[in-house]
């Protein structure tokens, strides 16, 4: 850290006020060291993970799953039976963890809710409210993603009315074009309303890091976000072929761990989109266990935003019990 | 101006279109020709499993490509098999093997598109309906080819499985791995589309009980598994999620008769549709 990042982040309360202020503290946070970052993420990942250890690394990452699907082809029937998969997601075995949570489009989180929270709505009229410890969470991605190329009122609407419907995360995009154009009041303002909107919903902040082109603005809009009260920081929205790398996440898990030196406030980390198999899951957990420590590892912590993810999980975990490779015929697809 | 030395090959395995080391680092001595040896790598089960996603992987595009094309594919490997005669016999495989071998490349590259008449056909139902029934690849193939003749048994277990869109993890003959690492160079240059036959190098006992317990392996062909315990064993673990399953061939089998159809059937399902004739 610089003396004058030091120095400026004295006060970080008051960051939010000035857009002059704002843009000084942003830019005057270290620059990233590109093939340092890269080489460090890929050093890390050669880490080999066997036996028990992967056992309880796929445990892990089971917990940490956001079992996601965001098409346009969503269907109540489909989004029901993934819910469904989340809360079991191997019906053969009954130890097998349930999914972190289980992530839809907001008109999807009724027939969501109605599975993980039962017919009478165990989220009462309001609708809204954090969900009891040891559940699967709904969360529900809104402000117009995955572009997020709406106007305020219309993300804050989107936000209330998944909310309203039962989702206790919401998965925020940010306002790339503001952010890239230099504009980081307009995205920091944007981040804190759409924070009030939540209520007691946990708020994840989607960097899109594909679209940021550097990691320094990485870095930035990872600070950003959190000064501006995200929960979580997301990688990407997964609609891009460039999504989650361990690069990426290796500087939003050093800007999370600053994030806390410096203020005392914990803030998840949710890598998402081209995730697949066990191997590449193993490989960020080492990532985080490195880089922040065993605190973050954990569902509360750390996500894996992903869909086909969990079917490998369930394969290799199926292969550690049984001692035969398991085949994706066994497994329900979605 | 000194000696030129000589660029000597390490015969490696043939995964998914690509000639890679075992993934265990480990390779052993094998007799090439009258008085040299080679390495050849020693699969483990990794590889296995790595043959096996590359198997799966060609699967939809080999099934899917026209009974035509498969023909023409296995025709030009029997073309390359005919250019690289030479290289065999330098291996020690006697050139009328490889003949035998060139011959049953184009004796199955025929097959391919009159299976499904010979296998298939229109069934006389009582009812209104059109009931037609095709012969279908039942997938992924493992099978252990016989340890001798090293060069015509290797391409009697895999051609008849390919030309009806299987696609296959072949363990090769321990004792005489060259030709079947040569095989793949052939099949590499013959357009067959990666991942289609995946050849293994190596220990049997050691490979094919994970492919028999493998749950993404639709057929077991234990051919060449000569150790009748072993044989049962496989066959145990391959009923676990009823995989088809070919039992071993006796020692004395004549490998230069005619095959019959039964290796290529037998790695067949049947699909039937039921269709309502109109009017």
């Amino acid at each position: 850290m610089t003396a004058t990042a030091m120095s400026a982040r004295s006060d970080l309360t008051e960051l939010g006020r000035s857009e002059t202020a704002l843009r000084a503290f942003l830019h005057n946070l270290p620059g990233v060291d590109q093939v340092g970052a890269e080489q460090r993420a890929a050093q890390l990942g050669t880490r080999s993970i066997k036996a028990t250890a992967k056992a309880w690394a796929i445990d892990l990452a089971i917990r940490m799953v956001d079992l996601t699907t965001l098409e346009g082809a969503d269907t109540p029937g489909k989004v029901r039976a993934l819910a469904a998969k989340a809360l079991r997601p191997d019906p053969a075995d009954p130890s097998c963890p349930h999914v972190g949570a289980v992530c839809v489009y907001p008109s999807m989180v009724p027939y969501v809710a109605e599975v993980l929270r039962g017919p009478a709505g165990g989220a009462g009229p309001a609708g809204a409210g954090a969900a009891p410890a040891g559940v699967v969470h709904l969360a529900s991605v809104a402000t117009a993603f995955p572009a997020g190329q709406a106007p305020l009122e219309v993300k804050l609407a989107d936000t209330r009315a998944a909310v309203a419907a039962g989702a206790d995360e919401i998965d925020m995009v940010i306002n790339r074009s503001a952010f890239l154009t230099g504009r980081y009041q307009e995205v920091y303002d944007e981040i804190v309303a759409t924070r009030e909107a939540c209520g007691p919903a946990h708020l994840k902040v989607i960097l899109e890091t594909g679209e940021l082109a550097t990691y320094d603005n990485v870095r930035r809009a990872s600070w950003l976000a959190m000064l501006a009260g995200a929960d979580f920081i997301k990688t990407s929205t997964g609609k891009l072929p460039a999504a989650a790398t361990p690069p990426v996440t290796l500087v939003m898990l050093e800007a999370v761990r600053d994030f806390r030196a410096a203020t005392g406030r914990q803030v998840g980390v949710k890598p998402a989109g081209g995730i697949k198999t066990t191997k590449d899951a193993i490989k960020y957990l080492v990532l985080v266990n490195e880089t922040v420590g065993p605190d973050w590892l954990d569902p509360d912590w750390f996500r894996f935003g992903a869909s086909s993810l969990l079917n490998d999980l369930l394969m290799q975990r199926t292969k550690l019990t049984t001692g035969d490779y398991a085949g994706p015929d066994y497994f329900t697809r979605d | 101006m000194s000696e030129r030395v000589a660029v000597r090959k390490t015969y490696k395995l043939y995964i998914g279109g690509k000639f890679p080391r075992s993934e265990s680092g480990r390779s052993y001595l094998v007799q090439s020709g009258e008085n040299s040896t080679a390495n050849v790598a020693l699969a483990s089960r990794k590889d296995a499993r790595d043959a096996v996603v590359a198997a799966r992987a060609a699967g939809s595009g080999w099934a899917g490509a026209t009974a035509y094309n498969r023909g023409q594919i296995l025709y030009r490997a029997a073309e390359m098999l005919e250019g690289r005669r030479e290289q065999f016999v330098a291996l020690g495989i006697p050139g009328d093997e490889v003949d035998a071998a060139t011959d049953r490349w184009v004796w199955y590259a025929g097959w391919s598109d009159k299976l499904p008449q010979v296998r298939g056909g229109v069934n006389p139902v009582a009812g209104p309906y059109l009931n037609l029934s095709t012969p279908e690849p039942t997938g992924v193939v493992a099978a252990v080819a016989p340890a001798a003749p090293a060069l015509l048994g290797l391409v009697s277990v895999i051609a008849p499985a390919i030309v009806s869109g299987n696609t296959v993890v072949v363990a090769a003959s321990p004792t005489d791995p060259l030709a079947a690492v040569t095989l793949a160079e052939v099949l590499a240059t013959a357009d067959l589309p990666a991942g289609v036959v995946n050849i293994l190098t190596g220990r049997i006992e050691e490979t094919v009980p994970s492919l028999a317990g493998h749950r993404d392996v639709n057929a077991l062909d234990l051919t060449g598994v000569a150790d009748a315990e072993l044989a049962t064993r496989l066959e145990v673990r391959a009923a676990e999620n009823l995989k088809r399953v070919l039992r071993p061939v006796p020692a004395h089998h004549d490998w230069y008769a005619d095959p019959g159809l039964a290796r290529m059937t037998a790695l067949l399902e049947t699909k039937t549709v039921w269709h309502p004739k109109g009017g």
